[in-house]
């Protein structure tokens, strides 16, 4: 469109307004995304916050051998995939059998009720729902009154101090707060699906259970498939606010997960090197899950996210 | 539904489903108000830790301790302006990116949008990022739950996507009548997108009130700190705030911790309960835009 130089300058100063719209935006794109980005090459380094950038020595992969010598990084690998694992295998079908039951219900409202009551708790902050939590896993705490009037313990356990309940607590809490939420995007996803295709199928002599086999969930596939392969590759990760939350010395040998082991090097004992190096892995680690679970899901159902 | 027939025998299943979600519902809403009953309670009944349904003793002394507390009411004052100014800064910076890029006209459109779909992928990580506080000087300054928070590409693809829907006559009608490009973005464009508007700023408004951790963080003077990050070291630290120790004082030997812990968790809630019926038709709006994108 523009055969010189000089033209395209001027096109630029002619449309000076967008431009002064979109720079300032990647002007902080720079400094908060990408200054962060070039910074882990501190994993590399003996860093210290008081000098500047450049004049700490480089270390090569001191700190990558460091923690991978470290019983608490693997423990804190170990307590992570504990977490995820519970959360995939019982904690991922929840929300789903809740959309596929809540679809069955046939009063409109009563549904749209019991819909808009369901998410509520992901509004509330992770303090609010963790202090909750800890009262009532505390000593003569709701659960410990409940446990008891059921004859299921005849003392008080203080499950937060005892760290073999830690993983269960994280998942329990987990599902009560988030399982309305993740439930909407299938709600939506059912909402879509062609009634004339249950219509037929009654005809048919399918009764319920097929109708929501055969229909429903083949009609959410790809919608579960994307999930799942999120939710794969974020096992890695943690929920650090309700970790940070529900985390005590007591607990700790179960609590700390790999996010709180960098937090906790990285902050707390200011091994800011050292912390990032973990960062650093975690990272490539973590971008090589999603793609493995991309082509997976992609062998398995033909759905992927790209 | 309507592909249930009206008069169909109401089975077992239905019962058996009803039930159930009567039991979500439930399990939903009892945390909430057990921590209401508790606020409620007189302190020495909230320390007995029974469960009641109502408050046996019913007693606002432990709000009145809590809305005295001047540590809790500050950290209450902290939270609304990091909310309120977060929350407009966040809106405006997004929404006037957004518009630059959606003109596909704008040169180096593709590059602008290369730069950004990047920073959603990849990021430095917690430690990069507070040195990088550090060295702005943000840390243990207001500022740090601002600018950080300034932009999100998710939400500025969803502002994009909706101004794309906005027809062009529209524009084109104030561009003849000599508006500018920032004419026809706050004159035309932003006052037909509030729906999209007020998607984007409930979910901005409730994480800057429901956040404690940019606070543990970043926030070391006590005259900083957001209610929610107080409310984290009062629970989970169990650290004596002024509040706690002025009560003591009040109550003598019986700690009346609990029930004051609760009325400040409700003072922490309300605002969102209170708003919770009339906003949440937006925030599913909000999921639901953003995940046809994604």
């Amino acid at each position: 469109m523009f055969h010189t130089r000089t033209g395209q300058m001027k096109a630029l100063l002619r449309q000076w307004q967008l431009q002064s719209m979109v720079i300032p935006g990647i002007l902080w794109m720079f400094i908060f995304c990408y200054i962060p980005m070039l910074w882990l090459i501190i994993a590399f380094m003996d860093f210290s916050i008081a000098k500047p950038m450049l004049e700490s020595p480089f270390v090569g992969l001191k700190h990558f051998r460091d923690f991978l010598t470290d019983d608490r990084f693997w423990r804190s690998i170990r307590n992570t995939l504990g977490m995820s694992s519970i959360k995939l295998v019982l904690g991922f079908p929840i929300p789903i059998l809740f959309a596929l039951l809540l679809n069955e219900i046939r009063s409109l409202r009563f549904k749209r009720t019991v819909q808009t009551i369901s998410y509520l708790p992901h509004f509330i902050a992770w303090t609010i729902f963790g202090g909750i939590a800890l009262n009532w896993l505390g000593e003569g705490g709701v659960i410990n009154q409940l446990m008891m009037a059921l004859g299921l313990q005849d003392r008080d356990i203080l499950f937060n101090s005892e760290p073999q309940y830690f993983w269960w607590i994280t998942f329990f809490t987990d599902t009560l707060k988030e399982t309305g939420w993740s439930a909407i995007i299938y709600i939506a996803a059912i909402a879509g699906i062609d009634p004339g295709l249950y219509e037929a199928a009654e005809l048919d002599g399918a009764n319920r259970w097929q109708r929501m086999w055969h229909i429903t969930v083949q009609s959410i596939r790809p919608t579960i498939a994307i999930l799942f392969i999120l939710a794969v590759s974020g096992i890695l990760g943690s929920n650090f606010e309700q970790i940070f939350m529900l985390k005590n010395n007591m607990n700790m040998k179960m609590a700390e997960s790999l996010d709180l082991y960098i937090y906790n090097m990285g902050l707390v004992s200011g091994r800011h090197s050292f912390s990032t190096a973990v960062l650093f892995a975690r990272s490539i680690v973590a971008l090589g899950l999603l793609l493995l679970a991309n082509q997976s899901s992609k062998k398995l159902t033909g759905d992927s996210i790209f | 539904m309507a592909r249930h027939g009206g008069l169909r025998r109401i089975g077992l299943f239905e019962i058996f489903n009803t039930l159930l979600m009567l039991a979500v519902c439930f399990l939903t809403l009892y945390p909430m108000w057990f921590v209401l009953v508790n606020s409620l309670n007189s302190p020495e009944q909230a320390s007995l830790g029974t469960v009641n349904w109502f408050p046996s003793e019913l007693s606002l002394a432990s709000y009145s301790v809590a809305f005295n507390d001047k540590t809790l009411m500050n950290g209450f004052y902290i939270t609304t302006m990091r909310t309120v100014i977060g929350t407009v800064v966040h809106v405006l910076f997004t929404a006037i990116i957004a518009y630059g890029i959606s003109k596909t006209n704008l040169i180096g459109r593709k590059l602008y949008l290369k730069i950004s779909l990047i920073t959603m992928l990849f990021s430095g990580g917690l430690i990069p990022s507070f040195i990088l506080m550090t060295k702005l000087g943000l840390y243990d300054s207001f500022w740090v739950f601002i600018i950080p928070s300034m932009y999100t590409f998710f939400n500025m693809v969803i502002f994009m996507s909706f101004f794309r829907t906005i027809p062009d006559s529209l524009e084109e009608s104030a561009k003849v009548d000599g508006a500018s490009d920032y004419g026809v973005l706050f004159r035309i464009v932003l006052p037909n997108s509030m729906a999209v508007i007020a998607t984007i700023a409930l979910f901005s408004a409730v994480y800057h009130w429901n956040d404690y951790y940019q606070g543990v963080i970043y926030i070391h003077s006590q005259e900083l700190l957001p209610l929610q990050t107080m409310l984290y070291k009062i629970i989970a630290e169990n650290s004596m705030s002024f509040m706690q120790q002025q009560a003591m004082a009040q109550f003598g030997a019986r700690l009346p911790g609990n029930s004051i812990k609760f009325a400040s968790m409700m003072v922490a809630t309300l605002p969102i309960l209170i708003f919770y019926p009339f906003i949440q038709r937006y925030l599913v709006k909000g999921v639901m835009i953003g995940a046809i994108k994604g």
